[in-house]
């Protein structure tokens, strides 16, 4: 027979309350710094990587490419708020970034309206584009609520292919035009002020998702994605945090679509298909869900392999394999996927969970002194 | 006086999504009568039955051991389980409301082993009169009927029967109650329990559990004479002791 | 009047499409909890699998016994994939939906595109049997053959699926695992077997959709499922997500919208209302047409 009072369970600490001594440690906080001088400065190098970019680092060609991906791994970034930090799966985010470049788009080129103005109504509809579009779909949970974003995205691909009113140019797509819009933005030789555009795009989402997380807020979201109820016994409302995050991550897509609108110079309709939500959904799971930098990296490299994979499977080592081999590597896709499969199965904290699996084998090699 | 009990359970702990839920929970099931697990809202007894049955969700975290006679219970399916004696009565019957009441118990025919309809139909004459009705049509004392129902059907060693009464009106709690005490005379029960008067009636052993641990074990006579133990343990808000 | 009998039945023959689609999605749905990303890709192999036997397959051919033949042999290989995936893929990840979601997603991009990687990009023309191409004439209305074969085969296969859920063992469990997947492991019984076989049933739908797509669009190309696959969601939310016959009647309603909203309005305004009704639906009625019956 047992009598005894029960104890309190004892209080766990919190791994990250327990800072590890190293050198690394304390260099650790500055990395995101230095990325980013590195990142502000490239266009100055005109260092040649074979095999990695067609061009010199301060090339046109490559630096639209290296543009292109800081714009995808700050949208996969501003996904990450809905998917690995609220525990969201929207499979409709494609539509806030084709709102954002379409809608700049539209507004400076049949409106013609200045870019500044143009850029801040865009933004401002996305926003209020995600904040209706969530309150409808937000009345659904999980796997229900994936669809009809899914349904909601669709909308969005019909108007735009279907071109209503003339605005969007249908299958065509609708090029910029560039005549009133800055001169340094306009133009081959200018192509590293959009790269820098590009870059404090970036730098924005990161600022915001770190600071969104890091707030009370953020902590309500990270309770809603673990364990929803709890947060309602607290006496919250989890419909409203859970629109505010969907509100801000389609403000942000907005954003970054107005940015790719100028760095691609037009809209095209393959970014409103449900694919290209299926790529953030991929960039955010091969860099690690609700982790600071791996959706960031994630994102960029997927962009990365996407146009070099290209390249790749056209390449003469390709061809030189049997065709069985050959053909389904000439297309991105196939790899990316497989890569995907892969990645669920075996790295489910994706590249970032990878650093931490490979933490423990670091601390094993001999440190130098 | 040593008998091998039917059910072990040794240092149970249960956590889901962070929460410590079940904290090394020791106990044993007599292989005859009923021990009835007994604590206040949301301690973990339900818990604790869904632990032994493999049914604790994805994300929790069982650590422990479960044993049925010599053979360990952790990391089986819990089809396996049932299949090898280990009847399972869920909060809240969960009977098949959409199948209609023939179909429920069909469901529970196993290949290999003759179902007693019979035994079934003798203890609840009102199922096979309502065959073809659905489940979800039933009153809540029929659901309870067919949910014991359906796990009759097939041996047992032990059975898992967690608040069988609640929600009921008292005359078919007292029914529920007849019942159970039939069934506890071939097999042994371990019983979820909240009405005090129930209690009194069926268990033979008891474990209350507290905050996720076991706070008291032995004969639930020595447990019922302590009024104000019994109070302090199972809170105020439990049924008063009647008879 | 010919014109409304025309547009009703092309409307179900839209309808048929998408039910050939949906019922299978929403019986995984229901059953395993897993929206399946990769169904198209059933479809798309159902296609490409009939496409090449008639050609290839001794016996069977572009018309006559020789295509019901060569699609048969669609719809068993689009069987026997689905099967394949949910024993390799999803079942190791059993009762985890996001990774399961996730998994499905990453297989309908790599396995589109390695359709794509085997026959190309652009559309093949597919074989017609000469019957599918006629007209058949109804009250007034000169209504397309391969429409009403689409009509007659999700007739065909709602009856037989419908005998088989209420008929079968294996029926009954899947029934009762729609309801209540949990209580029907606690009952004995292994329900990842249900898993498979249902995975094979959506596999064999969506693949004779495939084929019979094929012939009602006259051509076959690697992304045809990811398209339909949007419109069979739909259906599937609209049906209450678990639904055989919630599915057909939502098929319905979505096909025959489209098809008279796309004809007396702008083209694509259809496909709008569509979406549109699910908003209302879900508005009114989140759990859908016919919604998983709440247990007490």
């Amino acid at each position: 027979m047992t009598n005894s009072v029960v104890d309190a369970p004892p209080a766990k600490v919190p791994a990250e309350l327990t800072p590890p001594p190293g050198r690394w440690h304390r260099v650790r906080p500055w990395l995101p710094l230095v990325a980013l001088v590195v990142f502000a400065v490239l266009p100055y190098s005109t260092a040649h990587l074979p095999g990695f970019f067609e061009g010199p680092l301060n090339s046109p060609g490559t630096l639209q490419l290296l543009a292109i991906c800081l714009v995808f791994g700050g949208l996969a970034a501003g996904y990450d708020l809905l998917f690995g930090r609220t525990g969201m799966l929207s499979f409709g985010h494609a539509l806030y970034f084709a709102a954002g470049v379409y809608g700049v788009d539209i507004l400076v080129t049949r409106a013609g309206l200045p870019l500044w103005s143009a850029a801040l109504l865009t933004v401002t509809g996305g926003a209020t584009l995600a904040a209706l579009l969530g309150a409808v779909a937000l009345r659904t949970a999980g796997i229900a609520f994936a669809m009809v974003t899914l349904a909601f995205a669709q909308v969005g691909a019909i108007l735009v292919a279907r071109d209503f009113g003339g605005l969007t140019g249908g299958e065509e797509g609708l090029p910029l035009d560039v005549s009133g819009l800055p001169a340094a933005l306009v133009g081959v030789t200018n192509t590293v002020n959009l790269y820098w555009l590009a870059l404090a795009y970036l730098t924005l989402v990161v600022f915001v998702v770190h600071r969104v997380s890091g707030s009370p807020t953020g902590r309500v979201l990270a309770g809603l994605r673990d364990d929803e109820r709890r947060i309602g016994v607290l006496g919250l409302d989890p419909y409203r945090f859970k629109l505010v995050a969907f509100t801000l991550s389609g403000t942000l897509a907005a954003t970054g679509g107005v940015i790719y609108c100028l760095l691609v110079g037009g809209a095209s309709p393959h970014i409103t298909s449900s694919e290209l939500t299926l790529s953030l959904l991929v960039m955010v799971v091969l860099g690690g869900p609700g982790t600071r930098w791996g959706p960031v990296l994630g994102g960029m490299l997927y962009m990365y392999l996407d146009h070099r994979l290209t390249a790749f499977g056209s390449s003469s080592a390709v061809d030189a394999l049997p065709s069985v081999l050959s053909r389904p590597l000439s297309q991105p896709l196939f790899v990316l996927g497989t890569v995907f499969i892969l990645a669920v199965y075996f790295f489910p904290g994706g590249l970032a969970g990878l650093a931490d699996r490979l933490g423990p084998l670091r601390r094993l090699l001999p440190r130098r002194p | 006086m040593t008998v091998e009990p039917v059910l072990t359970v040794e240092d149970l702990s249960v956590r889901i999504a962070g929460l410590h839920i079940l904290q090394g929970v020791s106990f044993t099931v007599a292989p005859t009568g009923v021990t009835v697990l007994l604590g206040r809202n949301g301690v973990g007894k339900t818990t604790t039955l869904r632990a032994v049955l493999g049914l604790t969700p994805t994300q929790g975290e069982v650590r422990g051991t479960v044993r049925m006679g010599a053979r360990s219970l952790v990391d089986q399916p819990t089809h396996r389980l049932v299949r090898d004696g280990l009847g399972y009565v869920p909060e809240d019957r969960c009977v098949f409301a959409g199948l209609t009441v023939t179909e429920n118990l069909r469901l529970a025919e196993r290949r290999g082993s003759v179902p007693a309809y019979d035994r079934v139909y003798e203890l609840f004459p009102e199922l096979d009169r309502r065959g073809r009705q659905r489940a979800g049509s039933l009153s809540g004392g029929q659901q309870q009927m067919l949910a014991i129902g359906r796990v009759l059907l097939n041996d047992n060693r032990l059975l898992l029967v967690d608040e069988p009464t609640k929600g009921l009106a008292p005359k078919v709690v007292t029914e529920v109650a007849e019942v159970l005490e039939r069934v506890a005379a071939a097999v042994p029960v371990l019983l979820v329990e909240q009405n005090l008067a129930v209690v009194r009636r069926l268990a033979t052993d008891a474990v209350v559990l507290a905050a996720g641990r076991v706070a008291w074990t032995g004969p639930a006579r020595d447990l019922l004479l302590e009024t104000a133990l019994t109070k302090s343990l199972l809170g105020v808000g439990s049924v008063e002791v009647h008879s | 009047m010919g014109t409304i009998v025309l547009l009703t039945l092309t409307g179900l023959g839209l309808a048929a499409l998408y039910f050939l689609v949906a019922s299978g999605l929403a019986l995984v749905f229901g059953l395993a909890d897993v929206l399946n990303f990769a169904h198209g890709l059933f479809l798309g192999v159902g296609a490409y699998a009939t496409w090449w036997a008639a050609g290839n397959l001794p016996g069977a051919g572009p018309d006559g016994l020789g295509f019901v033949l060569a699609a048969a042999f669609g719809v068993v290989a689009g069987a026997v994939v689905a099967m394949l995936v949910e024993l390799v893929m999803i079942r190791p990840l059993y009762s985890r939906t996001i990774e399961q979601v996730l998994v499905t997603v990453g297989l309908s991009l790599a396995g589109v595109a390695l359709l794509q990687a085997t026959w190309g990009a652009d559309p093949r023309p597919f074989p017609r049997p000469e019957w599918t191409r006629g007209v058949t004439e109804i009250l007034g209305a000169k209504v397309p053959n391969s429409g009403l074969l689409l009509i007659l085969a999700a007739v065909v296969v709602l009856g037989g699926l419908l005998a088989f859920l209420r008929w079968t063992r294996y029926g009954l469990i899947i029934r009762a695992g729609v309801e209540n997947r949990e209580m029907v492991t606690a009952l004995g019984i292994d329900v990842r077997k249900a898993f498979t076989l249902v995975f094979a049933i959506g596999g064999a739908a969506a693949a004779l959709a495939g084929a019979l797509g094929g012939i009602y669009f006259g051509s076959v190309s690697p992304g045809q499922g990811g398209s339909l696959l949007i419109f069979a969601f739909i259906v599937v939310v609209i049906g209450g997500m678990g639904s055989v016959v919630g599915a057909a009647y939502a098929a319905v309603a979505v096909g025959l919208l489209q098809q008279f909203v796309n004809y007396y309005g702008t083209s694509g305004a259809g496909d709008i209302c569509v979406v549109a009704l699910l908003a209302v639906v879900l508005l009114l009625r989140p759990q859908g047409i016919a919604g998983k019956v709440a247990t007490a």
